[in-house]
């Protein structure tokens, strides 16, 4: 009897490892900034050069901090995800224009709308690495004090603003 | 035959185009002494790129890995320890950047996993020998000793040629 359950023990727990495996991409490295105060920074804004954002702006509301660039193909795909968010669930939107060119970005947001309250222009990329940034887009929900509670390496789509954003905002709201 | 003096020309000509790119990459970096280099090239070798994960800093060729390297340059420069540098990226981009990542409780299934799964292999290999080796073992009854007569003298179909 036992000869026959050990093996059997075995190939099912190995199973299940593969199996969780083939689940998990490894190309999403969890962010060691979830739970903690939003990097500091201050970069001048994408329209007016002559003004700033800082991480003070993050606070006050549950905010999403979104990583985008005009050469990142899957930002031009989140673009509409994002814009329809800002309109119809009325959450808040900070933008971070990551190692991009002005002309470009004040282009694609002409033509394709702008769903962000603010975005701040991350010329050579120096604010993105202190927020552990390695891939775009990238999007971090910041509670009201600041504090990062959670990263999505990838675009948001339907699917993730429902499954994971929409209630976690719902829940940071409800917290006092 | 053919002469083997193509292919060795063609090997000389890779290796020699190799060198020329390492000594590129080098000269991008120039440093204040041969130490800050060693520094330099040992710390972004044991450092991950994050975007293409099977490749250190020093060998990746992703945007990402550009700026990490010319960040860990600064850092170097500025005379900040090895210590101080790996902190930097580790409180950026967590453990996964380092390719000799820290034992500690979230890491032990990484470092000591091996040797369980080694352990438990050796218990059962040990149990397995000593329960065959029992001394106690109960003899043969006499249907047994006879069915092994048979099967020695090869009389016995009992395996059968189903063939």
């Amino acid at each position: 009897m036992l000869r026959y359950l050990v093996p059997l023990v075995l190939f099912i727990v190995l199973a299940g490892f593969l199996w969780v495996g083939l689940h998990r991409d490894p190309r999403l490295v969890p962010s060691p900034l979830i739970g903690k105060p939003a990097p500091e920074f201050r970069l001048p804004l994408l329209k007016d050069p002559g003004r700033f954002m800082t991480t003070a702006d993050l606070k006050g509301k549950v905010t999403l901090f979104n990583v985008w660039a005009t050469w990142c193909v899957s930002c031009r795909q989140e673009h509409e995800v994002l814009v329809e968010l800002a309109r119809n669930a009325g959450v808040r939107i900070l933008g971070l224009d990551y190692k991009d060119s002005r002309p470009d970005a004040l282009a694609w947001l002409q033509r394709l709308g702008n769903p962000y309250v603010a975005i701040a222009f991350d010329a050579n990329g120096r604010v993105g690495i202190d927020w552990g940034v390695y891939g775009t887009p990238e999007t971090f929900v910041v509670d009201r004090h600041g504090i990062i509670r959670y990263k999505q390496i990838g675009p948001i789509t339907e699917q993730v603003w429902k499954d994971k954003l929409q209630p976690l905002i719902e829940k940071l709201r409800a917290e006092s | 035959m053919r002469s083997p003096r193509p292919i060795v020309g063609l090997l000389a000509l890779l290796a020699l185009l190799a060198s020329l790119s390492v000594q590129a990459s080098l000269d991008l970096y120039r440093f204040d002494n041969p130490a800050q280099e060693a520094r330099f090239r040992a710390l972004t070798h044991k450092l991950r790129c994050l975007v293409c994960q099977n490749e250190s800093l020093a060998d990746s060729d992703a945007d990402l890995a550009h700026d990490l390297r010319q960040e860990v340059y600064e850092m170097v420069r500025k005379g900040q320890s090895d210590q101080q540098i790996i902190d930097y990226l580790v409180a950026r981009y967590g453990d996964f950047v380092l390719y000799d990542p820290p034992v500690k409780p979230a890491n032990y299934p990484l470092w000591f996993g091996p040797f369980v799964v080694l352990a438990i292999a050796a218990l059962a290999a040990a149990i397995a020998i000593r329960r065959h080796n029992r001394p106690d073992r109960p003899p043969l009854t006499e249907e047994e000793r006879r069915r092994a007569e048979r099967l020695l003298a090869g009389t016995d179909n009992d395996e059968g040629d189903k063939s």
